[in-house]
């Protein structure tokens, strides 16, 4: 089998080892359609590279870590990130160097391309799954173009591929990539064509934009839209978009810019144009024998195809399917830069003051009923809240993303994380509340007076300076014991919390300047030109993309935090009258029970026990390295919130999910293992800035651990040990 | 001299063909098993394996050096009583350092280098079994030994 075929080389026996898109371009060539030349890489050349340095068994490590029903989203961004860094860092073969070297020389020198995706079955009439590969817009170079044939090989590993691994029929032993080179057209103007309107069989619809079509496919710019009768060709109708931005090729890829304002009243196309695609449109479908959506673009008034794939037979996505959300997560720079100015300049502000808001509302007064409508107004304002936390601020963490495969690809480091390092700072709102606890600990720890009136329970008398330090940040930050069962011990609990920070050594969260310098200058000095504005932005965005998502959090958990003040003022009243342990209650059942006092809530059933002959304890369990070090200490299991008040200095903190408004423990910690995965959770964000080991995605973390069981935290490989039960 | 050529033959075979290998530790009188990927240099004088510092083996070694590791190529058939062959080698263990981690790590690597993140990890230990003996275990119950000069 050849590794590499012209489209002229390409018969039917070659479809698998093409691909998808390397076929249908070879028939559009084979068929006098105008397509780019191009050649493709065969599916064998991907299972030599593979097969020649260990990769294949690599990958099937990575992705049987654990279940696959158990992997989280945000996991398998990590594990596509680590086998893209495997394919990066790893060399192709000499001799498959050398047979793919000189045809992509001869072929395209002097010349840019875009490299692409050809996945065996990717584009068949079942299945279509656009855009979850990737695609290189703009290589120059033989060197350049090899290099991205394995990034487009890594991209069989996307996270978004593996979101459809069972539609795609994903196996790491048998599934294989083909790769596509075609030439760059650099055309005036883009857009697809659908041969077939969603809703209606006898329409055609085409979507168009000025300069290439990489914005009308990432969302960036906004296409006009035509609508044709398939029979005639005639134009039913016509929405024309703002037109402001487009795409042109960069020095390195492709780069948005402002529209001409000349072009900004006139429509991409012309009649005359629009019924040119219209005829591609009809001959791709006579070419395949099914209607085609069919990718275009013209140059100097010539029109060329540059791909074409069956429109989709297959059922729309179920309403439960939370796929297309996630794959709606990736966002491109631009979107992320307005994302970034909403949230800055108008959602934070907004939920602050709706936070201070319910701050002021003098809760006491309230009868029972107004109290119990308070805590429904509330619900209400926390839960709009939550969705927009959902829409606006987890999409805003893929600026993250985006830096960390930028910084990769330019890069190449041997740690995938290390991009990690130019995002964390200090100045984090949870980072700057610990330094301000830390500063409350060395006062106790200096001044041996204070700490003893303060076991005393004295007041402040003893010390106005700690005292007044202590209002000022349950004014800024809340009490942070609201919310849980102690809440109504309020500053007590805080003391005894500062108490147990001052008697042990004091933590900063890492500082690395230097480091932190090195690595920005090396990571800016891949880019030259107007293309160093791009990777400083991009950095000052991914920057604010890792404060944002902490910073969120902590602001969302003020809005809570004011829901958790109604509703234990609702169980202050409750327990007295009820006399009833209310602990457990939600905040319905706390309205409940404050409008009718006969209302009792279900209780909760004691799990069943099964088998009692047997025993089953966990002595290794598996996780993702989340944050490198090695951390040793007894654990201290987090069920409820209540549970962090218990936190003593050297345990390690185990829980189903760091939230930012519990990692104020996190310096007194040893080490954290959590059930949620991701290298971007706040536990792992929280623990790399304290430099401490972290494991998470440990599916049975909080059911197999203990309190009090002895544990070693290997961060480096994502193991925990369990020595010895408490 | 033939016959030793001959023994060592079965065992190098044995163990290039071989991944995975089961090793004996024992700690307060209790053994302990595993089944960890291996490698072996080629005078078989020393075979090479990888654990983490928090295991109940590394930590089993380090108070007692002593270990057995068996290589077998049985293929879970009624054949294997006449067919396979099991290898046990006795020996002791010690932990890699400097230069001579190195090389080790390298002949570790060259077999099984989709271990590398596992092997290279600060936590990850190499241990080195200086082989005293080889027991070859042929045709059910043919037993010979092979003693290794230091």
């Amino acid at each position: 089998m050849s590794l590499i075929l012209t489209l002229h080389d390409i018969r039917d026996r070659h479809r698998e080892q093409v691909g998808g898109k390397g076929f249908a371009l070879a028939q559009m060539a084979q068929n006098g359609m105008n397509a780019p030349e191009a050649l493709c890489v065969s599916a064998e050349a991907y299972r030599l590279f593979v097969d020649a340095n260990g990769m294949r068994e690599q990958i099937c490590m990575e992705l049987n870590r654990k279940p696959f029903a158990d992997i989280r989203w945000e996991e398998m961004w990590d594990i596509s990130l680590r086998v893209r860094s495997m394919f990066l860092n790893t060399p192709m073969p000499i001799e498959l160097c050398e047979a793919l070297r000189g045809p992509l020389k001869s072929t395209f020198e002097g010349e840019a391309v875009v490299v692409r995706s050809s996945a065996p079955g990717e584009d068949s009439s079942k299945t279509s799954f656009a855009g979850l590969h990737e695609s290189y817009v703009n290589i120059k170079g033989t060197e350049a173009i090899l290099e991205h044939i394995k990034l487009v090989w890594a991209s069989l590993w996307s996270d978004r591929a593996l979101l459809y691994r069972q539609e795609l029929g994903l196996d790491v032993e048998t599934t294989a990539m083909a790769v596509v080179i075609q030439k760059i057209v650099v055309g005036q103007l883009s857009g697809v064509i659908f041969g077939r309107h969603p809703n209606d069989p006898f329409l055609a619809v085409i979507e168009a934009v000025y300069g290439l079509n990489q914005g009308l496919v990432d969302g960036t710019v906004e296409p006009d839209r035509w609508v044709l009768d398939k029979k005639t060709g005639l134009v039913r109708s016509h929405n024309p978009a703002l037109r402001d931005k487009i795409v042109v090729p960069a020095t390195d890829g492709v780069r948005l810019e402002a529209l001409a304002v000349g072009a900004q009243s006139l429509p991409p196309l012309d009649q005359e144009k629009v019924g040119k695609v219209f005829d591609l449109c009809l001959k791709a479908e006579k070419v395949f024998g099914s209607p085609q959506d069919v990718e275009w673009t013209f140059k100097d008034n010539t029109i060329f195809v540059l791909q074409s794939r069956p429109i989709t037979t297959a059922s729309s996505a179920e309403s439960d399917d939370k796929r297309p959300w996630y794959l709606s997560l990736h966002r491109s720079f631009e979107n992320l830069k307005a994302l970034r100015k909403s949230i800055e300049n108008q959602l934070i502000p907004e939920m602050i003051e709706e936070a201070q808001t319910l701050a002021n509302v003098n809760l006491g007064p309230l009868s029972e009923r107004q109290l119990a409508e308070e805590i429904e107004r509330r619900s209400a304002i926390y839960q709009r809240w939550v969705a927009v936390y959902w829409d606006e601020f987890i999409p805003m963490a893929h600026g993250i993303r985006l830096f960390g495969q930028v910084y990769n690809d330019s890069v190449h480091p041997t740690d995938p994380y290390e991009f990690m390092k130019l995002l964390g700072d200090n100045e984090m709102i949870s980072v700057k509340r610990n330094r301000r606890l830390e500063d409350m600990a060395s006062m106790i720890r200096s001044d041996n007076q204070l700490a003893a009136a303060l076991r005393a329970g004295k007041g402040p008398q003893h010390n106005e300076g700690f005292h007044l330090a202590l209002d000022d940040f349950i004014d800024q930050f809340g009490d942070l014991t609201c919310g849980t069962d102690q809440c109504t011990q309020g500053r007590d609990a805080m003391i005894n919390f500062l108490l147990e920070m001052a008697a042990r050594e004091p933590v900063k969260a890492s500082a690395r300047p230097q480091e932190f310098e090195a690595l920005r200058d090396q990571f800016f000095s891949h880019f030259e030109g107007d293309r160093r504005a791009f990777a400083t932005e991009l950095l000052e965005l991914g920057r604010a993309s890792y404060r944002l998502r902490d910073d969120d959090n902590i602001y969302l958990g003020r809005v809570k935090a004011q829901l958790d003040r109604a509703v234990d003022e609702g169980k202050n009243r409750i327990e007295p009258q009820r006399k009833i342990d209310s602990r457990s209650f939600s905040a319905e059942d706390v309205v409940h029970v404050l409008k009718d006092v006969n209302f009792i809530p279900e209780e909760t059933k004691p799990e069943e026990k099964g088998d009692t002959d047997v025993e089953v304890r966990a002595r290794q369990l598996v996780g993702q390295p989340a944050g490198p070090g090695i951390g040793k200490g007894r654990a201290r299991v987090i069920a409820h919130s209540s549970d962090l008040m218990n936190f003593r200095a050297g345990e390690v903190l185990v829980c189903d999910a760091v939230d930012p408004n519990m990692t104020f423990v996190v310096p007194l910690s040893a080490g954290i293992v959590e059930r949620r995965g991701g290298m971007l959770i706040h536990g792992a964000i929280i623990a790399r800035e304290y430099g401490l080991a972290c494991v998470t995605g440990v599916p049975e973390a909080t059911a197999r651990i203990r309190t009090g069981d002895e544990l070693t935290v290997d961060g480096y490989l994502g193991i925990v040990v369990i020595h010895a039960a408490s | 001299m033939k016959d030793t050529e001959e023994l060592k033959k079965i065992i190098k075979d044995l163990l290039a063909s071989q991944n995975l290998a089961v090793i004996a530790t024992q700690r307060e009188g209790q053994p302990f098993a595993n089944l960890l990927a291996f490698a072996a240099t080629d005078d078989l004088k020393h075979l090479v394996f990888a654990t983490t510092r928090a295991t109940r083996k590394y930590a089993n070694l380090m108070a007692d050096s002593r270990m057995s590791m068996m290589i077998d190529n049985r293929q879970n058939q009624a054949s294997d009583f006449h067919d396979a062959t099991a290898v046990a080698a006795i020996g002791r263990v010690e932990e890699l350092k400097g230069t001579e981690k190195g090389d080790f790590m390298k002949l570790y690597l060259s077999k099984h280098s989709h271990l590398k993140a596992f092997v290279t990890a600060p936590t990850c230990a190499l241990m080195k079994l200086r082989v005293d003996r080889y027991d070859i275990v042929r045709r059910f119950q043919n037993v010979m030994e092979l003693w290794m000069t230091p």
